[in-house]
């Protein structure tokens, strides 16, 4: 039932001779095809812009008032790509290497080396566009080593690449939207997928400005909507970012798979006080130059200048001689909690540690160190208002990026046919943990060069859909969205929306964050679903339908945070085993890192929907590894 | 962990549709932590109305990181508030002092019709884009990124007028409403690159004359966009658009 579709020959091979089994769309014909893409980051904007030069007609949805303010805009380090322009040994093969070994062997192999071998193409992509990526005096690209990589095969724009890439992406959709081959619906959320005759139809979603619910139909329906960091609450993603659009495509049968692997960044700003909105990141290019450290005392109050060398504790230089303080995410981030957790973590809370730049500045002087993070030390002053110049900045891990999401094949289609999944909304190129600088990269890379190909070989299949906007099963779910959208009206309790999306996130961060075990889960499992009735019962959802009313867009987003939250646990609950961002207190090496069961959990585990509350049915997909031999993960 | 709060009192511009007649409203802000961004005290307020029953203050927001551009609002007369080079979001309450009344209001501009209380029309920007603020090249028309080297001072003033978000303050200072830096800093960014260089004259032209079609007006040097500007584009910008424009105009082919 679940059919990779991965193709046959050597890895090096399988997406060349992929691309020529593919069925084809004549030219003149692509115009018959209408194709919906839902977001507009990175990889639902290339995908829209792209599928349209194609020939093909499409409607781009997104929920802000422009295409380029997507949660993609806040990417700050970089982009992996494997030019070897540094001459320093890095190829496609190992980018792919690194990749697979760093997702900890949850990722698909044949996908991995896809993305290396493409990662080029989207570096002369950006820049034949007019990104402005940072150049060396000589006018040729410049690169850094980022987020436990040993070659240099990141590219930047200054801190900011994120945006300057989605800026590309966007200008793309713009041209494409000029020429008219691209319609436009902004402040459009998708609240339900319409699926006729097992074959993805079309959406439904709200106007955001008028309260309108409308249903569009098209050939093929592209999700591009991100992750589901937010279920957190407290989190590195923006504020709209949300699990609305992929949950409710798979209550409507779309597998979703492995949504334990989340990723917990290292550098975050810490938390200070309980109105606070969001956790803000802090590039992990910090870490090139920062020394990460605690007092080698518990409970050490003096001020961190007048800590000597000797009371000082580099945990990851100490621990990891190789790697340092470029070890991976998940490796970072777990270790920061454990020395919290023995009690030597610094700052007011006790929940942080040490990010320390001044034997850098004492080394390169502090101009170097403000090139390199001139704006990044400014963005941490604003908010701390503490000069990172003088004083070293404290981190923290938070929630930043979701492995996990809709199970898709090797063509990026979900098991759903005409429904494809691309970018953080899907889960399969990182594996348990990603890498620092590749999810730009998979973004890009499912967008401008894999869906356009690969959407053409079901539209050759299946031909035109035959559901046009009067068939009832569309007017069945614009009724639908309807009566669930004034449902959520009708609550009148005395409990804001806000109220339970943080009792929620304070549930999954301590039962379902950076440690987990079965008995957390389990308490979690039980407490989730009454949060939920509670929820139905008590919140106050203030103001009316027709209209635009944002206690209305956050209400039906936590209802199905809450619904999403009990599949989170559960997959994290059946997975006996710590892998990546996935770790189990009770499968560690005797050293402390995770402890893959490759004998029982080398699979994706796709979960099929059976009602809200009721255990949904596992799918695995076995991960076969021919070219990358499982071991266990060294940084040492 | 104590940690000091304040109280202020704020006059926010309410108006429940695109057209309809609004008003300034006042709230009493109490116990607001000065460690909390400008976006976090509008929350909490916002979070004291709905359990009133009150409709809360519509803004847009999203990143809270100052890069997607969404948010922003007109803070005791200036354009994100008081702190220079800082979006709302990365406002913090620390800027201002116990008893402080704070005037909040959108946007005010032709080209930025109001849709609810600070919440503003934007597309007239993603017009301006349409005309011509990117590079027409398909996916899969890209040569080998090396194949055109770019001298790093060009890279780093593509970079500066890059950088900006979107964001609409620059419109909001201008005395004319004018969204010259805007258009400016896009037609710049793309001039500094060879890339963008065939496409120059045409993208000047219609880009300027999209801009004065939707209604923004025209630039009387008060550099007033510059000095509101979070990400500091720079008003020299509008002088390379200006001589862009009159290059254009010099040439047959336009």
């Amino acid at each position: 039932m679940l059919d990779a579709r991965i193709p046959d020959g050597p890895i090096a091979e399988k997406w060349g001779r992929h691309k020529f089994n593919l069925k084809l769309v004549n030219p003149a014909n692509k115009r018959k095809y209408h194709i919906i893409v839902v977001g507009t980051g990175l990889a639902g904007a290339s995908a829209a812009a792209s599928l349209s030069e194609m020939g093909y007609r499409v409607s781009s949805f997104f929920i802000h008032d422009s295409p380029r303010r997507a949660h993609s805009i806040a990417a700050q380090g970089g982009i992996n790509a494997a030019k070897n322009y540094q001459n320093d040994g890095d190829s496609v093969y190992r980018l792919f290497y690194d990749t697979v070994k760093g997702g900890d062997f949850r990722a698909r192999e044949a996908n991995v080396h896809r993305l290396a071998e493409l990662s080029v193409n989207i570096i002369d992509q950006c820049v034949a566009q007019g990104v402005p990526f940072a150049r060396e005096y000589g006018g040729y690209l410049a690169n850094r080593s980022f987020g436990g990589a040993q070659v240099a095969r990141t590219f930047y724009a200054r801190g900011q690449t994120g945006q300057q890439l989605l800026l590309g992406a966007y200008g793309a959709l713009m041209k494409e939207a000029a020429r008219g081959s691209v319609k436009l619906y902004p402040r459009r959320e998708m609240l339900d997928l319409i699926v006729v005759d097992n074959r993805a139809t079309g959406i439904t979603c709200r106007n955001l400005l008028t309260g309108d619910i409308e249903a569009h139909t098209a050939d093929a329906v592209v999700l591009a909507t991100g992750g589901y960091g937010n279920v957190y609450y407290l989190s590195t993603n923006a504020k709209a970012s949300n699990v609305t659009a992929t949950w409710r495509a798979h209550k409507r049968g779309a597998f979703f798979a492995n949504p334990c692997y989340t990723q917990i960044h290292p550098t975050c700003i810490p938390v200070h006080g309980d109105y606070q909105s969001k956790l803000t990141l802090m590039s992990e290019s910090l870490r090139n130059d920062g020394r990460i450290w605690v007092p080698r005392k518990k409970d050490d109050k003096r001020s961190p200048d007048q800590i000597p060398e000797s009371d000082r504790y580099y945990y990851l230089e100490e621990k990891y001689p190789s790697f340092g303080n470029l070890v991976p995410r998940d490796v970072a981030s777990r270790n920061a909690k454990a020395v919290c957790d023995e009690g030597s973590g610094v700052g007011s809370t006790g929940m942080a540690v040490y990010l320390d730049f001044r034997d850098a500045i004492q080394r390169d002087g502090k101009a170097a160190i403000e090139a390199r993070y001139g704006n990044l030390f400014e963005m941490y002053e604003r908010i701390t208002a503490q000069n990172p110049y003088t004083v070293p900045m404290m981190i923290y891990p938070a929630i930043h990026y979701t492995m996990g999401g809709l199970w898709v094949d090797y063509n990026l289609m979900s098991n759903l046919p005409g429904l494809h999944v691309l970018g953080e909304a899907n889960f399969s190129d990182h594996g348990a943990n990603r890498l620092g600088a590749s999810a730009l990269m998979q973004g890009l890379a499912d967008g401008y060069f894999v869906i356009p190909i690969t959407i053409g070989d079901f539209l050759a299949r299946s031909g035109p859909s035959k559901v046009k906007p009067d068939h009832p099963a569309v007017q069945d779910a614009a009724r639908e969205t309807r009566e669930r959208t004034d449902r959520l009206v009708g609550l009148k309790g005395k409990r804001t929306v806000d109220e339970f999306h943080r009792e929620l996130g304070q549930i999954l961060w301590d039962k379902c964050g950076m440690a987990r075990t079965a008995a957390g889960l389990k308490d979690a499992l039980a407490r989730i679903p009454e949060l939920r009735e509670q929820f139905w019962q008590e919140v106050n959802v203030v103001g009316s339908p027709g209209s635009l009313n944002q206690v209305l867009e956050r209400a039906g987003r936590v209802a199905d945070y809450l619904e999403f939250a009990e599949l989170l646990c559960t997959d994290a609950l059946h997975r006996e085993e710590s892998c990546g961002g996935h770790f189990r207190e009770e499968y560690q090496t005797p050293e402390g890192e995770a402890q893959r069961n490759d004998e029982a959990f080398c699979y994706a585990a796709a979960w099929e929907f059976q009602g809200v509350g009721a255990a949904p049915v596992l799918h695995k997909e076995p991960l076969e590894f021919h070219e990358v031999h499982l071991t266990q993960r060294s940084y040492k | 962990m104590a940690e000091k709060t304040i109280n202020v009192t704020l006059k926010v511009w309410r108006q429940p549709a695109r057209g309809a007649q609004g008003r300034f409203e006042t709230y009493q802000a109490k116990r607001i932590p000065t460690d909390a961004s400008f976006l976090e005290m509008l929350d909490i307020v916002n979070n004291g109305l709905e359990r009133n029953n009150q409709d809360p203050i519509a803004f847009d927001h999203d990143c809270r990181e100052g890069i997607c551009g969404s948010c922003g609002a007109v803070v005791n007369g200036r354009p994100h508030g008081p702190r220079r080079a800082t979006t709302l979001c990365q406002l913090h309450m620390r800027e201002f002092k116990d008893g402080d009344t704070i005037v909040i209001e959108p946007w005010r501009a032709n080209g930025f019709p109001v849709i609810k209380d600070l919440i503003v029309d934007r597309a007239a920007f993603d017009r301006i884009i349409q005309t011509g603020g990117f590079i027409s090249v398909r996916t899969g028309q890209a040569p080998e990124a090396h194949s055109t080297p770019v001298p790093l001072k060009n890279a780093e003033e593509a970079m500066d007028a890059a950088e900006c978000i979107g964001c609409g303050a620059c419109v909001a200072a201008c005395p004319n409403a004018s969204a010259s830096l805007f258009t400016a800093a896009k037609i710049a960014q793309l001039c500094k690159l060879p890339q963008g260089h065939p496409e120059r004259t045409r993208r000047v032209l219609h880009m300027v004359r999209t801009m004065d079609k939707e209604g923004f007006g025209s630039c009387s040097k008060q550099y007033e966009c510059e000095a509101a500007c979070p990400k500091e584009i720079k008003v020299s910008n509008i002088t390379v658009m200006n001589r862009e424009y009159l290059r254009a105009l010099l040439k047959a082919d336009a």
